[in-house]
């Protein structure tokens, strides 16, 4: 894999290993030698069985999972900062205008309203409550989360719906950088087109996306690599 | 979630540390209750110290408040001037004046932290008042507004908190001490004692203000969710020393240690 | 008769010297309670053995001496005070507030302008203007040290909470020097405005709870107050009864069991003057004269 300048996510020989304390010690290996980079514009989906550990490289990339070695080099405003090593102020940094996170099930704090649990990265990064307000009904309406629901929390609503205000939340600010867990998983067919849509409209933006798809179809809309994470796997 | 970006901006202001401790320890006597903690809390951010009884976080609490003086170790502080002192150094007057001014501590009974048979006015208003504040109108206005902030009615600012609920008089605990537009607040348990819908909303409260006043948090929980819900580093406490320290979705998500794997996995789920 | 032979002005020599160096110190630190001594006086206390023991402390054989008791010269414990110092000291005693050089006061200050050659003494039940808001004396000493008053205006917000203004009507607390807050002894605030810049040294001393205070001459006592409700003596709304005088305090007497009442001066001494110098209110007669329907 020949390393580009201006890749944005730069993952060299990362490795992780879960030690489970409470059961007498275990050690599970997850992944190791995970080596890939991805250019911007460019949607990497990574591949591979189920317990692989595709949801661990991702969550490796956000700083969520720490690494035991190896190296995450992320393009964050101008300069490369290894996640791997960085101080956990600058994993926030980072988090905040360089990587979004769109996981697989919305975790989102409690009574808060939808509309506002979608403007809230465009608002923390120092938009009006209003103007965010408005983009990210726009953004709803799109993924077709009816007016009426915007005030509700969305502790109640269905999983499909629960999912596209986490697809909105995390799409809805500019961020050169984009981690999809299962975008599609929970969606119907109009749904999924949407957000294949999304997809590509942020690809034109130049964005750098890591993606998990099971479902082929869309896999084959929106990656432009694969990258199977068999050969990553851990020996037992 | 917690707001991640309020811990960034591009200001040179966020890039020195506003609180440092260094190898801070305390003894009573041959107890140990707090060994070698180190760490530096920038502005907006919220330190969550987690650990279940005799863990030593309410011990490094006080140290960190200034309210206990140290066995070993510094803990120094970045002054509105821009000056960092030590703790230690600062005369009672500078202390006490910190304290009223530029730091907030929040009390797990909010009896100890409010004046209970002085209306809620007066006890918003008390610390306007000690800094200077000579007006009635405009220290009443103030106070008004500090009870709307925290969603107590306006109508019960003549009000002593005597008459107040437990959830209302911790709320007004918490306006009594941000009205001086405090950069540091120290919370002990604050949602400790309350109902559980009455500690939603206070959490709620809590984390807004935090992330719309920049403030910076420290504080002490033995409640993970609380940890999750408001903060964005977390320590670990167990027997004194810190035990793990990180982001908190990284401690609770990928805990290390065999203590932290322990208190996650002891949470209930929902 | 075997009179005691008391030595002058009743207290020991030593003692009046360690009374002048907490008065002295206290001249210095305007404002400041400085503590004391206190000896055993042959009245108990609640009589006013501070303001007794700083007499004493002060007087010299050239001084004449007056002393009031709610503004009067002829109640009977100004009267016993006054006889005491005429019995211990000797000195020369008056009811005339411009020949006295030594005045001792219980709540009130005279109504006539004092001058620098006159001292006033105050007797002073509780020093500590903070004591019904802080119990801990540990507490108040470090809130005077650190100037940390803030409590105190938060008795005055309340009292305005409450009532709509401030209620304090006496004992009202002041800012002496710009520094430190002081309680001028239970006179009523309507005397509070005598107390800045004047002429006069005045000093304060309170047996029971062992402290001496003092204003220095020509030193600004600023009333307590808040910017839009600021201190207002209070106004009477008619004149003296006796002498007519419409800037004095007044006491209100009882004439009759049928409700009648009249106001007069509460400083007996500036009525009489008045009167001598030929002023009348409405009822110059003696104060048992019927007259239907009349009020102060």
């Amino acid at each position: 894999m020949s390393l580009s300048m201006t890749a944005m996510i730069d993952v060299a020989d990362a490795q992780k290993t879960f030690t489970m304390h409470l059961q007498g010690g275990i050690e599970l290996p997850v992944v190791r030698g995970v080596t890939f980079h991805v250019n911007p514009g460019e949607c990497v989906v990574l591949s591979g069985p189920s317990g692989a550990g595709k949801s661990s490289i991702l969550k490796m990339i956000f700083g969520n999972y720490r690494c035991d070695s190896g190296r995450i080099g992320i393009r964050h405003r101008g300069t490369v900062i290894d996640l791997a090593t960085a101080e956990p102020r600058q994993i926030l940094n980072v988090r905040r205008s360089t990587i979004g996170y769109v996981s697989q099930f919305l975790r989102a704090v409690p009574r808060v309203a939808t509309v506002d649990v979608v403007a809230e990265p465009l608002i923390v990064n120092g938009m009006s409550r209003a103007d965010a307000q408005a983009r990210a009904g726009a953004l709803l309406h799109r993924l077709n989360i009816p007016e009426r629901l915007w005030q509700l929390p969305p502790a109640t609503f269905s999983g499909g719906e629960q999912q596209r205000v986490n697809i909105a939340r995390g799409f809805i600010s500019d961020l050169p950088i984009l981690l999809l867990d299962e975008p599609t998983a929970s969606l119907d067919a109009a749904n999924r087109a949407v957000v294949v849509e999304l997809v590509a409209e942020k690809k034109r933006q130049g964005v750098a996306m890591v993606a998990i798809v099971h479902d082929d179809e869309i896999r084959h809309l929106i990656a432009d690599r694969i990258v199977d994470v068999a050969s990553f796997a851990a020996a037992a | 979630m917690v707001d991640q970006g309020s811990a960034d901006l591009a200001t040179l202001e966020s890039d020195r540390p506003l609180l440092v401790a260094e190898s801070l320890s305390k003894s009573f006597g041959r107890i140990a209750a707090c060994r070698d903690v180190s760490f530096s809390l920038y502005p907006g951010e919220v330190l969550a110290i987690v650990g279940e009884s005799g863990s030593g976080k309410s011990t490094l609490l006080q140290m960190l408040s200034g309210q206990l003086a140290p066995s070993a170790g510094h803990v120094s502080y970045r002054m509105r001037d821009g000056v960092t002192r030590d703790l230690t150094t600062l005369g009672e007057a500078e202390r006490r004046f910190l304290f009223r001014t530029d730091w907030g501590f929040v009390h797990q009974d909010p009896a100890q932290g409010l004046r209970m048979a002085v209306s809620a006015g007066a006890n918003v208003g008390e610390r306007l008042m000690a800094v200077g504040w000579n007006h009635y109108g405009r220290i009443r206005d103030t106070a008004s507004d500090w009870l709307t902030r925290v969603e107590i009615d306006v109508a019960r600012i003549d009000d002593a908190p005597r008459t107040y609920s437990g959830g209302m008089r911790q709320r007004l605990q918490i306006a009594r001490n941000l009205v001086t537009e405090p950069r540091l607040v120290f919370m002990d348990e604050p949602t400790g004692g309350l109902d559980v819908s009455v500690q939603a909303r206070l959490l709620d409260l809590v984390r807004s203000l935090v992330a719309e006043l920049h403030l910076a948090v420290i504080i002490v929980t033995h409640d993970l969710a609380v940890a999750r819900l408001l903060s964005h580093r977390v320590m670990v406490m167990k027997g004194g020393r810190v035990i793990e320290t990180g982001l908190t979705d990284q401690v609770l998500d990928d805990p290390r240690e065999p203590y932290t794997q322990l208190l996650v996995s002891s949470i209930l789920p929902p | 008769m075997n009179a005691p032979a008391y030595n002058f002005a009743y207290l020991d020599e030593q003692t009046k010297r360690m009374i002048r160096r907490a008065i002295l110190k206290a001249i210095a630190i305007p404002g400041y309670q400085v503590p004391f001594a206190s000896r055993e006086m042959p009245m108990p206390y609640g009589w006013g053995t501070g303001g007794v023991q700083v007499t004493a402390a002060i007087l010299g054989p050239q001084d004449v001496l007056k002393v009031i008791d709610q503004g009067s010269d002829d109640t009977t414990n100004a009267i016993s005070i006054r006889k005491f110092f005429a019995k211990t000291a000797g000195v020369a005693t008056t009811t005339a507030t411009e020949e006295a050089t030594v005045i001792q006061t219980r709540h009130r200050i005279p109504e006539t302008a004092l001058n620098e050659n006159q001292v006033l003494v105050y007797q002073v039940p509780i020093p500590e203007p903070l004591r019904f808001l802080e119990p801990r004396e540990t507490e108040t000493r470090r809130m005077h040290a650190l100037a940390e008053y803030g409590l105190m205006h938060v008795k005055l917000y309340e009292d305005i909470a409450r009532f709509g203004h401030i209620a304090t009507a006496y004992a009202y607390p002041v800012k002496v020097n710009a520094r430190y807050v002081m309680d001028p002894s239970p006179t009523p605030k309507f005397d509070n405005p005598k107390m800045d810049n004047c002429a006069a040294l005045q000093l304060f001393g309170a047996g029971r709870e062992k402290r001496i205070y003092a204003i220095p001459p020509y030193t600004q006592v600023v009333s307590l107050d808040f910017e839009d409700h600021p201190f207002e003596p209070y106004r009477f709304n008619a004149p003296c009864a006796l002498c007519g005088a419409e800037n004095s305090y007044l006491d209100e007497i009882v004439t009759d069991d049928k409700g009648g009442r009249m106001f007069v001066c509460s400083d007996t001494d500036y009525c009489e003057g008045r009167q001598a110098a030929g002023h009348h209110g409405s009822l110059s007669a003696a104060p048992y004269k019927e007259k239907a329907g009349s009020h102060g």
